[in-house]
C-alpha cells in the first residue's frame, strides 16, 4: 500500500510541476518588458537615470522632476491633442460603421457587380497611401470648393484628413467584417425575420452582437491607426490649429533639439495612453466569445 | 389555417430546389415532408416562409397569395434543426423577440413569455443562455419562441435531427401532442420516415425537387405509387425483386431464379401486359415455412423483438423479420413462404406502381 500511495504523491508532484511550468515561463519571459515600461515611466520623471532608478547631478538616486512633462503646458498640445482624438474616433465610427453595414451587404445579398466589388476592394487595398498623395491631394481640393462641407471636410481641416483616413481603411475593414458576417449562421437571420424583425433590425440586434469581439477589433486597430496617423496629416494640414498629436510632436522635437531621452520617454508615454484607455473599453467586448448558440448542426 | 402551393419551384441557375410542388392542406392539418437529404424539403419550406421567393408558382395562406408578403407578415412560427438562438439572449429574451418586435407591453409580455415557458418545462431557465442549455432544452426553447407568437402555421426543418434517439422519440411525441392541442397547421420536414408516419395526418414525399406523393402514412405504406416511396417508407425496408409474371389458364405466376410463386389474382390482372416486373415485399411479409423458396442465410441482425435475416437465394438478397426463438445460424438453409397478397408490383423503366 505505502509503494502505492508514494507513486500517486510522485505523480501528484510532477502534476504540480507540469501545471506550473507555463506560468513560469510565461513569468520569466514577461519580466524584461516590464522592465522596460517601469524604466520608461521612471525615466518620464527624472533628469537621467541609471538601470531602472532615477540618479541626479552629483549621481546619487533621487533627483526627480516633472520638467519632462513640461510640454503639457504649451496650450498647442491640448489641440492638437483634440485633433488626434478625432481623427481616431472618426476613423472607429467611420470605419465600423461602413464595413460593418458594406461588410454584410457582401456577405448576405446578391446584388448585380457583387463580385466586381469584393475584387475591387481588395485591388484597392494593395495602393500605399504614398502612391495617392497627389490624387487625394485633388480630391480635397475639390471638396474644399464645396459650400459648406468644403468648410468641414477640404484640404487643411481635420475633417479631411478623417475622410482620407476612412477610405483608406475601409477596403480592409470591409473585408473583415465580410469575413466575420459570413460565419454566422443563416438560420439564426431567418428566424430572427420570421420572429417580425426587418433586415435592418436582425442586423443590428442580432446580427451585430454576435460579432461584437470582431467589431471591437477593428475598433482598436482604428483608433491605434487613427491617433498615431502620420503621413495623412502631416501632407494635408498647414499649422497646428488642424494638425495632430504625431506632427505636432515631431515638429517639436525638431524645434527644441537635442531632446533628451527622458523628454522624449514622457512624449511616447503621453501618447500611448489613449490608446490604453481604448482598449480597456472594449476589452471586454474583444475578449467576450459566445460558447455558440447551438449545438451541432449547421 | 390552409396552405396551398401550386407549381412551385425554386431554381439556381441550373441548380433545381424544387421543381412543380403542388399540394394542399387542410385547415390544422400536420403535413409532414418527407424525402432524402437534397431533394428540396427545406427549399420549398422556406418559400412557405417567405424567406426564398419562388422562381415559379404560387402559395396561398386560406386562398391568399402570399408570394410577395414579407416572412414577418405571414404569421408563421418556425422552429429549425441548428435551432437558430439568439446566444446573446436569454432564454426569457429569445422566446420573448417576436412580442417585443410586435411592442407588446412589458407586463404582458413578461406573463406571456412565462407561461409558453412553463408549457414547454423550461420556466426555470429563463436566466440561462442558449449555451448553458442541453440540446433537448434549447428545441424546447425554439419551440417557444416560435410558438409565442400564436402564428396560424407552423413550420419545423428537422428539428429532431440533433437529438439522442431518446430524447427524440419523447420530443416527437411532445410535438404532436402540442399540435394536437393548439391545432395549428404545421408543416414539418424530416428525412427520417418513422417520424413523418408516426406524427403526420398526411405525408408529402419527395424525391430530386418533384413531388412524388401526398398520402396519410398507411396508405403511404400499403399502396405506394412509386417504387421510390415504397423503398423509403417501412423499417426495415422494402425488398425488390426483378422477376416475371405468367398467366396460366387463370392463375398467375411469379417467377424468378430460384423463385416460384402464386399470385392472387386481383394483382396479376394488372400486370397483364408487361410480364418483367419488380417485386417489391416487406421483411414481415416473408416467414419461415416448411414448404417454399429455399435461401442461405448470409447475415443475422438482432433487433430485439424479431431477427433481421439477410437471406441470400442464388443471387438474390432478400431481408426477413423471424423469430429469434427459431434459433436460425448464419449459412443454415431456410424455407421461406412469400406473402404475395400484399406484394407490390413495379414497372422497371417507369418506376411506378402498377397496381395503384
Ligand atoms: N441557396 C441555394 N443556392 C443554390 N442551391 C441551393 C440553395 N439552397 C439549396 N440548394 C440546392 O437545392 C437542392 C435542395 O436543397 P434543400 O432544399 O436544402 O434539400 P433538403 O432540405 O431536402 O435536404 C440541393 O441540391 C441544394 O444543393
Ligand atoms: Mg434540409
Amino acid at each position: 500500500m505505502t509503494t502505492r500511495f508514494e507513486t500517486e504523491q510522485k505523480s501528484g508532484l510532477l502534476q504540480r510541476i507540469l501545471t506550473a511550468l507555463p506560468y513560469v515561463v510565461l513569468t520569466i519571459s514577461i519580466v524584461p518588458i516590464i522592465i522596460g515600461f517601469v524604466w520608461i515611466i521612471v525615466a518620464t520623471f527624472s533628469y537621467r537615470t541609471q538601470g531602472i532608478l532615477p540618479i541626479n547631478a552629483q549621481g546619487k538616486i533621487g533627483g526627480l522632476t516633472l520638467q519632462n512633462w513640461t510640454f503639457l503646458l504649451d496650450a498647442k498640445i491640448w489641440r492638437v491633442t483634440f485633433n488626434s482624438a478625432m481623427i481616431a474616433l472618426g476613423m472607429v465610427v467611420g470605419v465600423g460603421f461602413l464595413s460593418s453595414l458594406t461588410g454584410y451587404a457582401l456577405s448576405r445579398m446578391n446584388f448585380r457587380g457583387r463580385k466586381t466589388f469584393l475584387g475591387m476592394t481588395l485591388v484597392l487595398h494593395a495602393f500605399r497611401p504614398e502612391l495617392l498623395l497627389i490624387a487625394i491631394f485633388q480630391v480635397l481640393l475639390f471638396i474644399a470648393g464645396i459650400p459648406i462641407a468644403g468648410k468641414a471636410f477640404g484640404f487643411n481641416t481635420v475633417g479631411g484628413v478623417a475622410i482620407v483616413m476612412v477610405s483608406l481603411e475601409l477596403p480592409l475593414g470591409i473585408w473583415l467584417m465580410k469575413g466575420f458576417f459570413d460565419n454566422i449562421s443563416w438560420d439564426m437571420e431567418r428566424a430572427a425575420l420570421i420572429d417580425g424583425a426587418s433586415r435592418f433590425r436582425v442586423w443590428w440586434e442580432i446580427i451585430l452582437p454576435q460579432i461584437k469581439p470582431g467589431i471591437a477589433a477593428l475598433a482598436i486597430f482604428n483608433f491605434i491607426s487613427g491617433w498615431n496617423a502620420y503621413l495623412i496629416p502631416y501632407t494635408f494640414t498647414i499649422g497646428t490649429k488642424v494638425s495632430n498629436l504625431s506632427v505636432f510632436l515631431n515638429q517639436f522635437s525638431s524645434d527644441t533639439s537635442p531632446m533628451g531621452w527622458n523628454q522624449v520617454a514622457a512624449v511616447g508615454l503621453f501618447q500611448l495612453i489613449p490608446i490604453l484607455i481604448f482598449f480597456i473599453f472594449t476589452q471586454e467586448a474583444l475578449l467576450n466569445i459566445y460558447g455558440g448558440g447551438t449545438k451541432g448542426g449547421a | 389555417m390552409k396552405v396551398e402551393l401550386t407549381n412551385l419551384t425554386k431554381r439556381w441557375g441550373d441548380v433545381v430546389g424544387a421543381e412543380g410542388i403542388d399540394l394542399s392542406t387542410k385547415d390544422g392539418e400536420f403535413v409532414a415532408f418527407l424525402g432524402p437529404s437534397g431533394c428540396g424539403k427545406t427549399t420549398t419550406l422556406l418559400m412557405i416562409a417567405g424567406i426564398y421567393k419562388p422562381t415559379v408558382g404560387e402559395i396561398l395562406f386560406d386562398d391568399r397569395v402570399v408570394n410577395t408578403v414579407p416572412p414577418k407578415d405571414r404569421n408563421i412560427g418556425m422552429v429549425f434543426q441548428s435551432y437558430a438562438l439568439y446566444p446573446h439572449m436569454t432564454v426569457f429574451q429569445n422566446i420573448g423577440y417576436p412580442l417585443k418586435l410586435q411592442k407588446v407591453p412589458k407586463d404582458e409580455l413578461q406573463k406571456h413569455v412565462q407561461r409558453v415557458a412553463d408549457m414547454m418545462g423550461i420556466g426555470h431557465l429563463m436566466d440561462r443562455k442558449p449555451a448553458q442549455l442541453s440540446g433537448g432544452q434549447q428545441q424546447r426553447v425554439a419551440l417557444g419562441r416560435a410558438l409565442i407568437k400564436e402564428p396560424q402555421l407552423l413550420l419545423f426543418d428537422e428539428p429532431l435531427s440533433n437529438l439522442d434517439a431518446r430524447l427524440r422519440l419523447s420530443m416527437r411525441s411532445e410535438i404532436k401532442r402540442l399540435q394536437m392541442d393548439l391545432g395549428i397547421t404545421s408543416i414539418y420536414v424530416t428525412h427520417d420516415q418513422i417520424e413523418a408516419m408516426t406524427m403526420a395526418d398526411r405525408v408529402a414525399v419527395m424525391k430530386d425537387g418533384h413531388l412524388q406523393a401526398f398520402a396519410p402514412p398507411d396508405e403511404l405504406y400499403d399502396h405506394p405509387k412509386t417504387l421510390f416511396i415504397a423503398g423509403f417508407v417501412g423499417n426495415p425496408p422494402m425488398n425488390f425483386i426483378e422477376v416475371e409474371v405468367k398467366q396460366e389458364n387463370g392463375s398467375y405466376q411469379v417467377l424468378g431464379p430460384g423463385i416460384h410463386l402464386d399470385l392472387p389474382a386481383d394483382r396479376g390482372e394488372k400486370v397483364a401486359r408487361s410480364s418483367k416486373v419488380i417485386m417489391g415485399i416487406r421483411p414481415e411479409d416473408i416467414s419461415l415455412a416448411d414448404t417454399g423458396v429455399k435461401g442461405e442465410v448470409y447475415l443475422i441482425e438482432p433487433l430485439g423483438r424479431d431477427d433481421l435475416l439477410d437471406v441470400r437465394i442464388g443471387e438474390t438478397a432478400v431481408r426477413v423479420l423471424a423469430d429469434p426463438a427459431l434459433g436460425v445460424r448464419m449459412r443454415d438453409t431456410v424455407t421461406l413462404h412469400f406473402n404475395t397478397d400484399t406484394a407490390q408490383l413495379f414497372d422497371p423503366d417507369t418506376e411506378q406502381s402498377l397496381l395503384w
